[in-house]
C-alpha cells in the first residue's frame, strides 16, 4: 500500500508535534476554533495516543468570536480530554477597544498580538503550536516550520534557521520561544478533504444556512449581536452564507454558498476563483502587511 | 493521488519565479485576489512593463520585492487530477548555496533552468552538483527563454547534450529536457513555440517522473522521538518510521545498546495495526522491558546499522562564524542529538568547479569533506543508504544557529574499532581515595588579568589543606603538548580542545585542576564544560579591564602588540568575549589576590 499525500500530510505533522514535545519544556498549542487548529487538535490527540496529549489548548479571545465558536469552544475540554486555556487582554477590555471605532487594525493589534504576548509571557511557553499555511499567504511560504523567535518574540525573515530533511532546530535560550507549524505543507483543499476523511467535527459556521448579514464595503459581514451598530441605509438581509475562515466576527466576511457538507465544500473549492483569506479584512492592507505585523509579533 | 516535491534551480535572470508563478498561474491555483494583488503590484515592483510578473507569486519578502531577487527558500502547493505537488523555490546566487541545499534535502526531483542565450554556465554545474550532493538524483532540464533565440532547434539540441555530459560527471542519474518559454506560459502546461518539439511539457513531466519516495524494502529503522507512558503498563515508543516495514512480532534490536526484542503492538494515529511501513508516524510496544530513551534507533534484528563515533561527511558550512576543526557543536542526527567535533577538513569542494582544495576553516556557503568525531558512538547510516537517517545538521552551541548542514558518507574504522577501555577503579574511587570532590577550576582572562597568580594562591591553599591538584598553564603547555600551535584563531581553538580535555583526563584522575587560559572564545569554555559532569566545572572570569592590564604589563607583551610586533593578541588585535555567567567573577580593582584566592576556595567548599 502507498501512502496517499495526505498519509504523508499527516505523519508530517505527526512528526512535527511530537518534536515539539520533545524538544520544549512548556509547549502550548493556539487554538483559535477555526477549521485548521480545530485539525490541530485532531492530529494533537492522534500524535500521542493511547496517552493523553501532554500540550494544553490556548485560546486568545478577541471577546469579538463568534457566538457559536464560542459554543463550540467550550465543549472542547470534556470532548476531547484537553486543557484548554483561555487569554482575554483585560488592557484592551478596559481600554474600550472596539472594533467599530478603532478599525480592524488597532483592534487586531491590541486584542490578537498584544493579547498573544501577554499569554505567552505569562504562560512561559517556549513553543506555540499554530495552525498557520505556507498556502495562505506571500510571507507565509518562507516561514520555517520551526519558526524562531527573539525574546521580543519578533520573526526575523532574514535570519531563519535553515531546515533541513526533518531535522526541526528547537534549541533556544531563555526568554526566546518557537513557533511550529506542524500544517505548512498543507493547502485549504488539503485540509478540507482530512476533515472529510477523518471525519473532524467543525464549527457550523463553516456550513451554507440562511443567516442574518450586512453587506458593508462589499463584505457580508454577519451581525453576530448589538455591538455592531448599523450605518445609514444598511440593514440586515437573509442570506444563505458560509465561512470559509473565522476570525473577529465584525471583519469575517461571509460567502455565498449552497454548500452544507464537507463534501459540497471540497467540490465547491475545487471550482472557486478566489483565496480563503479573500474575506479577511485584515490582509488588505497594501504588499508586504502580514510579513509587518508577523515581525511585530502576530501569529 | 500521490505527492512530488521538486526544487526549482536558476540563476537571477533564468526565469525561475516566473516559471512557478505560471505553473501556479496554469493550474489553476494562483485565485482572483491573488491575481488582483499581483496586477497591483506588477505596476508597483514588475519587471515587465505592462504585463503580469508572475514572479512576485512567488517572491513574498518586501527586500525580495524591492530587489527582484529570491533570497530563501519559498514553498508553493499545486495539484493537477493526477499529481499534487510541493515546489521548494530557490535562490540561484552563490551567496545563497545553503538556501538551495535545504531545498534540495527534501527533494524528489530538480528542474534546472538554462536561459537558452546564455547556455550552461558554471552556477548550473553549481546547481547540479549541490541537488546530487544532497540527494536529488533527477532533473527536468528547462531551457527557458526559447522565445528570444527564435526557437532554435540547434541551440535546445546543444545545450540538452553538453548538460546530459555534466549531469553524469555531477552524479545525476535521469535527465529529461524541455524548450521553454516561462514568460509565455509555451510548453509549460501546454504546447507552444516550437513545431519541432513533440515531446512532453514540462507539466506533464512531473505528473510522470518516478517518486523515489519511501523505501519500503530495506530493513525497518525506526529513529525513537518519544517515550509514551500514559500509565504504569503501557510504554510505547513513537517514531516516523525511516524505512523498511515493521510489523507485530518482528524481532528488533535497539541500537546503539544492542539489546534485543520483539513488537508487541503498532499503533497508527491511535488505531493498532498489523504492520506499519516507511513514512508512518508509529507508536511501538515492545514485549519485554527494554530501556529506550529518544535518539535510540529500533532496526531491523537480522541487520542492524554499524555502530560507530567517528565518520565522513560532506558539510555546507551555513553560518557567519567559520567551521574550524577542533571546536565544538551539537550534531542533530534522526532523533539523535550528540556533542561532536570536526577533528579534519580533508578538503574544501569549489563550488562551482568541485576541483579540491585544501583549507583550514569552511566559511559560509563552503562545502567540504569532513572528518566528525562524537561524544559517543550512534548508529551510524549513509546518506545514500537513507536520506531520513544520514543527513546530519550542525548546531552552534552558544547561539543555537543551525550552523551547517551535512551527509553521511562513510564510517570511519577508527571509531568502529577503538572501544572505551572500562576500568573497575573509577573516578569515584580515586576521588575516594584522595578524600576530596575532583573539580576544573577554569579561569578565564586578558593576558595580565592576574590569572596565574591566583591560581598560585588557590592551589597553596588547597595543597595546605591536603588536597591533590595541578595547575595548567597557558604559557607552560603552549612549551610542550601545544608546541605546535600558534595564535590564529583555528589554533586557539585546538588549543583550548587539548587543554580542556587534558583536565578532563586529571579530573578522571579524582584531581582539582586550575586552568589557566586567556581561552577569549565563549564557544571553547563552552565545550570545555561540556565534558564535565554537572558541578564539576567551576568558570572563574578574572575581569580586568584592558587598561589596568596594559598598564601593569608583567611581560612587556602589550607594548609589542601595540607595536604591531604581536598579531592576533587578545585584546590588542584579536577578541575577547567576556563570559555572560560565570561561576565566580573576580573583580581585581577591587580585593587583593588572596581574598579572590578566597572567593575562589569559598565556591567549591574548599
Amino acid at each position: 500500500m502507498a501512502l496517499s499525500h495526505l498519509d504523508r500530510l499527516e505523519a508530517e505533522a505527526i512528526h512535527v508535534i511530537r518534536e515539539v514535545a520533545a524538544q520544549f519544556r512548556n509547549p502550548v498549542l493556539l487554538y483559535s476554533i477555526g477549521k485548521d487548529s480545530t485539525t490541530l487538535l485532531h492530529l494533537l490527540r492522534k500524535a500521542f495516543a493511547p496517552a493523553r496529549p501532554p500540550i494544553p489548548l490556548l485560546h486568545i479571545d478577541s471577546t469579538f468570536e463568534f457566538a457559536e465558536t464560542y459554543r463550540f469552544r467550550d465543549a472542547v475540554p470534556a470532548k476531547y480530554g484537553v486543557e484548554l486555556r483561555v487569554h482575554v487582554n483585560e488592557e484592551g477590555v478596559r481600554a474600550g477597544i472596539d472594533p467599530f471605532v478603532h478599525g480592524v487594525s488597532v483592534h487586531t493589534e491590541v486584542m490578537r498580538t498584544q493579547g498573544l504576548k501577554q499569554a505567552l509571557a505569562a504562560g512561559a511557553y517556549d513553543c506555540a503550536i499554530g495552525g498557520a499555511r505556507r498556502d495562505e499567504e506571500a510571507s507565509r511560504a518562507k516561514e520555517r516550520i520551526f519558526s524562531f523567535r527573539n525574546a521580543a518574540l519578533r520573526w526575523e525573515p532574514k535570519a531563519q534557521r535553515p531546515e533541513l530533511w526533518n531535522q526541526y532546530n528547537g534549541r533556544i535560550h531563555p526568554g526566546e520561544s518557537v513557533r511550529a507549524f506542524p500544517l505548512s505543507n498543507w493547502t485549504e483543499i488539503d485540509v478540507w478533504r482530512y476533515i472529510e476523511r477523518e471525519g473532524i467535527e467543525l464549527p457550523p459556521l463553516y456550513f451554507a444556512k440562511e443567516r442574518p448579514v450586512v453587506e458593508r464595503d462589499g463584505v457580508l459581514l454577519m451581525r453576530d449581536d448589538a455591538r455592531m451598530p448599523l450605518r445609514e441605509g444598511e440593514r440586515e438581509v437573509l442570506r444563505r452564507v458560509r465561512f470559509r475562515t473565522l476570525g473577529c466576527w465584525p471583519f469575517t466576511g461571509g460567502v455565498e454558498s449552497e454548500a452544507d457538507t464537507v463534501a459540497r465544500i471540497i467540490a465547491e473549492l475545487e471550482q472557486v476563483r478566489t483565496s480563503e483569506r479573500q474575506g479577511r479584512v485584515i490582509d488588505h492592507a497594501p504588499g508586504d502587511s502580514m510579513e509587518k505585523k508577523k515581525q511585530e509579533g502576530y501569529f | 493521488m500521490d505527492l512530488l516535491r521538486f526544487i526549482t534551480c536558476g540563476s537571477v535572470d533564468d526565469g525561475k519565479s516566473t516559471l512557478i508563478g505560471r505553473l501556479l498561474h496554469d493550474t489553476g491555483e494562483a485565485r482572483d485576489d491573488h491575481l488582483a494583488a499581483l496586477a497591483r503590484d506588477s505596476a508597483k515592483h514588475g519587471t515587465q512593463g505592462e504585463a503580469l510578473d508572475f514572479a512576485l507569486l512567488v517572491d513574498g519578502l518586501a527586500a525580495e520585492r524591492e530587489q527582484g531577487i529570491t533570497i530563501d527558500v519559498a514553498y508553493r502547493y499545486f495539484g493537477t487530477p493526477r499529481r499534487r505537488f510541493i515546489v521548494a523555490d530557490c535562490p540561484g546566487h552563490e551567496q545563497y548555496t545553503r538556501n538551495m541545499a535545504t531545498g534540495a534535502s527534501t527533494a524528489d526531483l530538480a528542474i534546472v533552468l538554462i536561459d537558452a542565450r546564455k547556455g550552461v554556465l558554471p552556477q548550473t554545474r553549481r546547481h547540479s552538483w549541490i541537488c546530487a550532493l544532497f540527494g536529488v538524483k533527477q532533473v527536468l532540464l528547462a531551457v527557458n527563454k526559447m522565445d528570444l533565440v527564435g526557437w532554435d532547434e540547434s541551440v535546445f539540441g546543444a545545450i540538452r547534450d553538453e548538460y546530459a555530459a555534466l549531469a553524469a560527471a555531477v552524479g545525476i542519474e535521469r535527465v529529461q529536457a524541455v524548450p521553454v518559454s516561462a514568460l509565455q506560459g509555451d510548453n509549460l502546461t501546454r504546447r507552444g513555440g516550437a513545431a519541432w518539439y513533440a515531446g512532453p511539457t514540462l507539466l506533464e513531466h512531473l505528473e510522470a517522473a518516478p517518486v523515489p519516495g519511501l523505501d519500503t524494502q530495506s530493513p525497518a529503522r525506526l529513529p525513537v522521538q518519544l517515550v509514551l507512558r500514559p500509565d504504569a503498563d503501557f510504554r510505547g515508543y513513537a517514531g516516523t518510521l525511516a524505512q523498511g516495514r515493521l510489523a507485530r512480532g518482528d524481532a528488533v534490536v535497539v541500537q546503539p545498546s544492542g539489546h534485543d526484542a520483539r513488537i508487541a503492538s503498532v499503533t497508527v494515529g491511535g488505531r493498532e495495526v498489523d504492520a506499519a511501513e516507511a513514512g508512518q508516524a508509529v507508536v511501538l510496544t515492545l514485549d519485554r522491558e527494554r530501556d529506550v530513551s529518544r535518539g535510540d534507533v529500533l532496526c531491523a534484528a537480522a541487520a542492524p546499522l554499524p555502530v560507530s563515533d567517528q565518520f565522513a561527511a560532506h558539510l555546507i558550512w551555513m553560518d557567519e562564524a567559520p567551521l574550524l576543526p577542533g571546536r565544538s557543536w551539537w550534531l542533530r542526527i534522526g532523533t539523535r542529538e550528540v556533542a561532536a567535533t570536526v577533528t579534519a577538513i580533508s578538503h574544501r569542494i569549489d563550488v562551482n568547479t568541485q576541483a579540491h582544495e585544501a583549507a583550514k576553516q569552511l566559511v559560509m556557503n563552503d562545502v567540504g569533506l569532513v572528518k566528525l568525531s562524537l561524544a559517543a558512538p550512534i548508529p551510524l547510516a549513509t546518506y545514500d543508504e537513507s536520506r531520513a537517517l544520514g543527513g546530519f545538521i550542525l548546531v552552534d552551541r552558544l547561539s543555537n544557529a543551525t550552523a551547517g548542514a551535512g551527509v553521511v558518507r562513510h564510517g570511519l574504522r577508527r571509531g568502529e574499532n577503538l572501544h572505551w577501555q572500562a576500568f573497575t577503579v573509577d573516578k569515584a574511587l580515586r576521588a575516594a581515595q584522595k578524600n576530596q570532590t575532583p573539580r576544573c577550576i577554569w579561569l578565564t582572562g586578558l593576558s595580565g588579568s592576574g590569572k596565574s597568580t591566583i591560581a598560585n594562591l588557590v592551589e597553596r591553599a588547597l595543597v595546605a589543606q591536603g588536597r591533590h591538584t595541578y595547575v595548567l598553564d597557558g604559557d607552560n603547555v603552549r612549551h610542550g603538548l601545544n608546541r605546535d600551535l600558534g595564535f590564529t584563531e583555528a589554533d586557539r581553538v585546538e588549543n583550548l580542545r587539548r587543554v580542556a580535555e587534558v583536565a578532563r583526563l586529571m579530573v578522571d584522575a579524582g584531581l582539582i585542576v586550575l586552568v589557566s587560559f586567556i581561552s577569549p572564545y565563549a564557544r571553547e569554555r563552552e565545550m570545555a564544560r561540556s565534558l564535565f559532569a554537572p558541578g564539576e566545572f567551576l568558570e572563574v572570569f578574572v575581569d580586568t579591564p584592558l587598561a589596568v592590564c596594559e598598564a601593569r604589563d608583567p611581560k612587556g607583551l602589550y607594548a609589542k602588540a601595540r607595536a604591531g610586533r604581536i598579531p592576533n593578541f587578545t585584546g590588542i588585535n584579536a577578541p575577547y568575549e567576556r563570559p555572560e555567567a560565570p561561576e565566580v567573577r573576580l573583580d581585581t580593582t577591587a580585593a587583593t589576590p588572596e581574598a579572590l584566592a578566597r572567593q575562589v576556595l569559598d565556591a567549591i567548599g574548599g
